[in-house]
Order: C-alpha cells, then structure tokens, then sequence
C-alpha cells in the first residue's frame, strides 16, 4: 500500500460520553483497525457528562475519514472533530541536575513559554507549553544540558 | 414497581416481545433462570452448547426480522458464545445477548468462571454493557433492544452479574429512552437522491449492486419494484439472495470471487454501479483497482463508514435502503428503460458465452445438481440455511431462491458449524416452512450435538450433506494454488452419519444415487424429524466460476467446456 506516504499528521477532538470503559472502546478501535495514535490526551469537559479526547494522528485522507466514521459508530460518541484550523498546545516536563547552566535554561524555557517550576536539592524541574513542533524544538535544544527525564502531555487542540 | 434484577430481565424480554429464547444454563445466570423455571409460558431451547445457541438467535433473527436472544452464563459459557457475537457483527444481524458473570466484588480476583467479558466482546459487538446496580436495568435493555434493531443492525451483548440479579431495585420499563450520541440517519438527502437519479437517467451500463443491507431494511419489495420499473440490470451479493427472485428477467446472478461470468463481467463494465445496502467487501470486488474501472458509483447506505471505505462514491447516500429506494421511486418516471436494451443485451450475451452452470453426470451425483433439485421438489417452500464451504457456493449460485428472508449463511466471518443451528433459529421463527441446511462433511461435526435440541424441540431440520469426504474449499485451493498438495483435507475417515443421527432419535439416509436422493427427501420431509441426509457426491468438484483472491473480476477461473480435458 502506499497510504503511508501519503500519510500526514491530524489531530482528531473526540466528545464522549463519561462512563465505564469507554476509553478502552477507543484505543480498541485503533488497535484493531491498524490506525496510528501518536498522543491521546483525556479529561473530562467541566459541568457536563462528557470528557474531551485530543488524539493525534497519521494516516493518508481515506484512513483518516475513516477514522472519524468508525469513531462516530462508537454509541458514546456524541461528536467527532478533525480539526484544520487550530490551536495546538502541548506542555513537557524536564528534569536537570541543578548544575547545569540554570540560567541558559531559564531562559530557553521562557522563549517557549515555560520558566523552572520547581527546585530541589540536586535537580530543579522545567515546564514548557507551545505548539507540539516547537515542544520538539526545545527538546532538542536542551539536549546539551543533560536532561534527566522527559515527559511530554501530548497535544491537546481547539478549533480557532 | 420492586423485584430482582433476575425478575427485570425476564419482565424486560416479555416487554419487548421476545416469544422465543435461546441458552444454556450455568452458575453466573442461575437467578435468571430461576425466574424462567417459575414463567408459565416462556419459550426457551436448551441448544446442547453456548455457540449454537447465539447462532440459533441469529437464524431466528435472520427468519423473522426481529431481534435473536441467547443467555448464556460466565467464563467458557461466554467465550464459547464469542463466534456468535462476530459472526452477527460481519453480518449485522440484531441480537441481544445476555451473560451472566460472576458477583461484582468478585470481578477481578479471577474468579471461577471468570472472564473479561466486556473487554472480549467490545471488539466484536455493536454495543455492550457491564451492568453493575439493578436499577440500571431496565434502561439498558431497552437500550439494547434498540440499538440492535436500529441503524445498522448488529449484536449487543449484557454482562449481568450474579448479584446484580439477586439485587431488588425498581424497576420502569415503560420509561422512553433518549440516546443523545446514538441517531441512526434514516433518511436519505432529497438533493443527492435527485441527482443520483439524473445520474442514472443519463448512464448508459448502469448496474444495480444488491446487498444484504436490503434484507435488514425489509426494502426487497420496494427493490423489486425500482428494478422492474427501470428495467436495469442487477446483480446480488451472496447476502442479498432473494431480493429479486430467481427469475426476476433483471436478475444477472451472484457476483464476487463464485459469482457467475455475466455478473462480474457486467460490474467490469458498467458505467454506473448503484450500491444498494452493500459494502463492497473483498470477497465481491476481488482487485480494487479494477473493479468497475470505468464506472461511477451510487452509494446508499444506512452506516456512514460503509460508503468511501474502500470504494469512493461519487453519490454517497446516507440512509435506510427501504426510504431511499421509495425517494428513488418518486423520480423513477425520468427514467426510460429503453435506454439500457443494448446494455441489457450485452449482458444476455456474457450469460450465453459461459452461463453459470455444471457438468451434469448420469452415474455420480454432481452437488450442484442435489441443490437444483431441493429447489425443483421444495422451491420457495423450504427457507434455506448453510454451513460454510463449498456447498455454501453452490447453494448460492444454483438454490432458485423467491423471497427475502429465505436465505441464512455466514457470509461475512464464514462460521463452519453455523448452519444446523441456524436452521433451528430459522424453524422456530418458521414452522410453516421446511428449514434445509446445506452442510458439509466437514461442516456438520461441529455443531452436530444440536441434533439432541433439534430432537427435543421437535424442530425438525432436515440437513443435507454433501459428503465428498474433504474439507472440500480448502482442498479446491490446495488443488489449484498449492500444487494439489492436499494438507490435511482428506476426510475419508468419517462416522456413520447415518447412526449418528438415529444415536439422537433422528433419521439418517445414505444416498448415492439420485433416485435414493428424491425417495430420502421426499420421506425426511414426511416424517418430520431431524435428518441428515448423507449424499455421497462427486470427490474433486470445484465450485466455477472463481476470481483468485486478489485478481481482478473479468479474470475468472472458468468452468471447463465439456470433452476439453
């Protein structure tokens, strides 16, 4: 096939229903039809019964049409959205040793958009939130300061 | 008003006017059963193993239209009802299935007879619930009777445990139901109905492609009328048998990997397909690339994701078949069949080239021709169920079927040891019909111990095997695409099927000549007791015409002409 070449990136907002295993009726889906999850991100939508899922991911036109169909088939499935015009954010946390070069660091983490959250005796932990791209940016930027760990949200979206 | 979860499930079943139940009890569903020992007239069939019970429900379903039930308790009961469950999913028949599991503050210790039921069957059900409080339970069976029914119909399965049924909650069935995320789209767009029309107006090989879709929606009638009216051809899916009858002047055959060489070389160039509740499944398209190259495609579907999944529709339609074809009707009148007489001729002459047919042979009984003549002596008096394989091809090319909802097989998850129970779903639904089940040598052992419901029930199937002493499919493909190395297909070793049947108080017959074969008939028909008739037919008969998976439709396999060897 030659789908994954024609494969792109799409983030696709997911309304469902707050009940039992219905997370597990999503990721099912994906595993069981061979489509890709790059990032799933889930919480619920406040004063309501329902939770939001951001879930980012590949595929060429056909798959990903598929994917919103076979999505809105699930029962509680109230909306499937795939977005085109959006905000993106995504938000990662880095640990270094607190020898590094804190100030380099502090100031990488404001250009995007984060600052140090927290300090401890041998390590101080940063936050950064921009869009999923330049979360990578920075990730590779700070590769030189000997992060310790790395933990990234995934993408959560908005339609503009 | 108060009772026990056990009591809800029982009330609900009348409620929903359920006349016919079939299971097997075991720990986890006893409190149900307690409560069917205490009903006056509640009809249940103890089935002799959990699968056939969910495949009766299906053949049930299948026979009257309405929803099929089965119960079955925890653990191996659920997991033997499994195949069940995927076998009405990939043939989208309404069914609810009820399991017992074990108590909730055992869920997760792994209990006996303890299984993730739930997590096993998401993946093969429309729909399913864990029900955890007895006061959830009235909605959720009402929930589930309606999204089996509704919509693309499917199963939908109910994980009960044992407590929850011993538990006294309130219980209101009378409540309507409000599904915010489930509203099946029935109604198909008036816009992209007129221009479907124009689209046909101005075709000039259109093609009417029938699917099963038509039997769910009871939309054959309204089918048979568009197609005399416009005087189009059609060809039918394996599922779609019996929406035009047999000898519908319209009505080219089956298409798809057995279906005859005028219907696959009709779909290879018509200019317009029009996709009636089918989904264009590999089995039917064979190579993607090339089917109907040239054509554009109307698309009528009630599930959304069946239409551009694998072939794209220039006019997607979404909605129920039997709406959409009465919309359809409305503009039928600027439609002139004249148009098609070339096209209709064309395909008249595919037909004469290589007409679906067989070599007769006057010693040796051809298993094509026992199928021609149940449809000679029983025609549309008996509805027809089959197991999978070879005779389940030949059942659809050859039964002379006239009538929705005659026809029962496992066409999408292809479930040997399907039919016999089926069948038994099909009599029950039925009795007025004969019930025939085509099966196999190799088919009919494995679901033989319904013999014993069959007996008990008084549902009096009569089933026909055509015994060529090889899992006979997978032999034809061993034969022409693995050098005729024959890996574990000989059946020779049998039992005597026969004895086998009588061992259950049935009857047997043994035939081998086609006299003996219309005197067993005749007689099994009579007597009215489960039979296996045992037709010894020809060893190495392959089913022909056959598109090799994957191959494009115009390059079939053809039927040899006669004396060419």
């Amino acid at each position: 096939m030659t789908e994954i070449e024609n494969s792109e990136r799409r983030v696709v907002s997911v309304i469902v229903v707050n009940e039992a295993s219905v997370l597990s009726r999503i990721t099912d889906l994906f595993s069981g039809r061979g489509y890709n999850i790059t990032s799933l991100t889930v919480a619920p939508i406040p004063d309501s019964k329902y939770s939001r899922l951001t879930i980012v991911t590949s595929g060429s036109v056909r798959v990903i049409e598929q994917i919103t169909k076979q999505l809105h088939k699930l029962i509680p499935v109230l909306r499937v959205y795939e977005h085109c015009d959006l905000v993106e954010k995504e938000m990662a946390l880095v640990k270094f040793p607190i020898t590094e070069n804190l100030s380099d660091i502090s100031a990488l983490c404001g250009a995007y958009n984060g600052k140090i959250v927290n300090v401890s005796d041998d390590m101080v932990i940063t936050m950064v939130a921009d869009e999923p791209k330049r979360v990578d940016n920075f990730l590779s930027m700070i590769k030189r300061y000997n992060p310790k760990e790395i933990v990234r949200s995934g993408a959560v979206a908005l339609e503009r | 008003m108060q009772m026990s979860g056990a009591q809800m499930v029982i009330e609900a079943l009348i409620a929903e006017g359920v006349d016919t139940v079939f299971g097997y009890p075991g720990g986890a569903i006893m409190n149900v059963y307690d409560e069917i020992y205490k009903q006056k007239d509640f009809h249940h069939i103890l089935t002799r193993h959990e699968q056939a019970a969910v495949h009766a429900a299906e053949g049930y379903a299948k026979a009257s239209g309405k929803v099929g039930v089965a119960m079955i308790t925890s653990g191996p009961g659920f997991t033997n009802a499994v195949t069940g469950l995927a076998d009405a999913y990939m043939d989208s028949i309404p069914l609810v299935v009820i399991s017992g599991q074990v108590p909730m503050s055992l869920i997760g210790t792994d209990a006996f007879q303890e299984i993730d039921a739930v997590g096993i069957s998401r993946s093969c059900t429309k729909h399913n619930y864990l029900v955890t409080d007895a006061s959830d339970l009235a909605r959720v069976l009402k929930e589930a009777f309606y999204i089996a029914a509704s919509g693309r119909p499917g199963p939908v399965h109910v994980d009960i445990p044992k407590d929850v049924t011993a538990q006294i909650a309130e219980f209101d069935y009378s409540q309507s139901i409000e599904l915010e995320t489930y509203k099946p789209h029935t109604k198909g767009n008036p816009r992209q109905v007129k221009k479907a029309m124009e689209a046909i107006a101005k075709a000039k090989r259109p093609l009417f492609y029938l699917g099963g879709g038509i039997i769910n929606s009871n939309a054959a009638y309204e089918v048979r009328e568009l197609v005399a009216q416009t005087q189009i051809p059609a060809v039918e899916t394996f599922m779609a048998r019996g929406v035009l009858s047999y000898d519908d002047p319209q009505l080219i055959s089956m298409l798809g990997m057995h279906g005859s060489y005028a219907a696959n070389m009709a779909m290879s160039e018509t200019d317009l397909v029009i996709a009636l509740g089918a989904r264009f499944d590999d089995r039917v398209t064979g190579k993607l690339s090339e089917f109907a190259k040239n054509a554009g495609v109307i698309h009528v579907d009630i599930d959304p994701a069946s239409i551009s999944k694998l072939v794209n529709a220039d006019f997607p339609i979404v909605g129920d078949v039997k709406s959409v074809v009465k919309d359809m009707l409305e503009h039928v009148v600027n439609i002139n069949p004249q148009r098609y007489e070339s096209w209709r001729e064309t395909i008249a002459n595919f037909d004469e080239l290589h007409p679906l047919t067989f070599h007769e042979d006057t010693e040796r009984i051809k298993p094509q021709w026992v199928i021609k003549r149940v449809g000679e002596i029983l025609g549309d008096d008996a509805n027809i169920t089959t197991d999978v394989g070879q005779h389940q091809m030949w059942t659809a090319q050859f039964y002379p079927f006239t009538r929705p909802r005659q026809w029962t097989s496992s066409g999408g998850l292809g479930t040997m040891g399907f039919g016999f129970p089926a069948a038994m779903g099909v009599k029950s639904a039925a009795p007025e019909k004969v019930s025939i089940n085509f099966t196999g040598d190799g088919s009919i052992l494995m679901n033989c111990q319904e013999l014993m419901t069959a007996v008990e029930k008084k549902l009096p199937v009569i089933n026909i095997i055509l015994n060529n002493n090889y899992l006979g499919m997978v032999r034809q493909w061993q034969t022409l695409f693995y050098d005729k190395r024959h890996s574990e297909t000989d059946l020779s070793t049998q039992p005597d099927f026969v004895k086998l049947a009588e061992a259950f108080g049935g009857i047997g017959y043994r035939v081998s000549t086609k006299e003996e074969f219309d005197v067993a008939l005749k007689d099994a028909v009579e007597k009215d007791v489960v039979a296996f008739i045992d037709v010894v037919v020809e060893r190495l008969e392959n089913v022909m015409p056959m598109v090799p998976a994957g191959g494009s439709l115009f390059n079939m396999m053809l039927l040899e002409k006669k004396g060419s060897k």
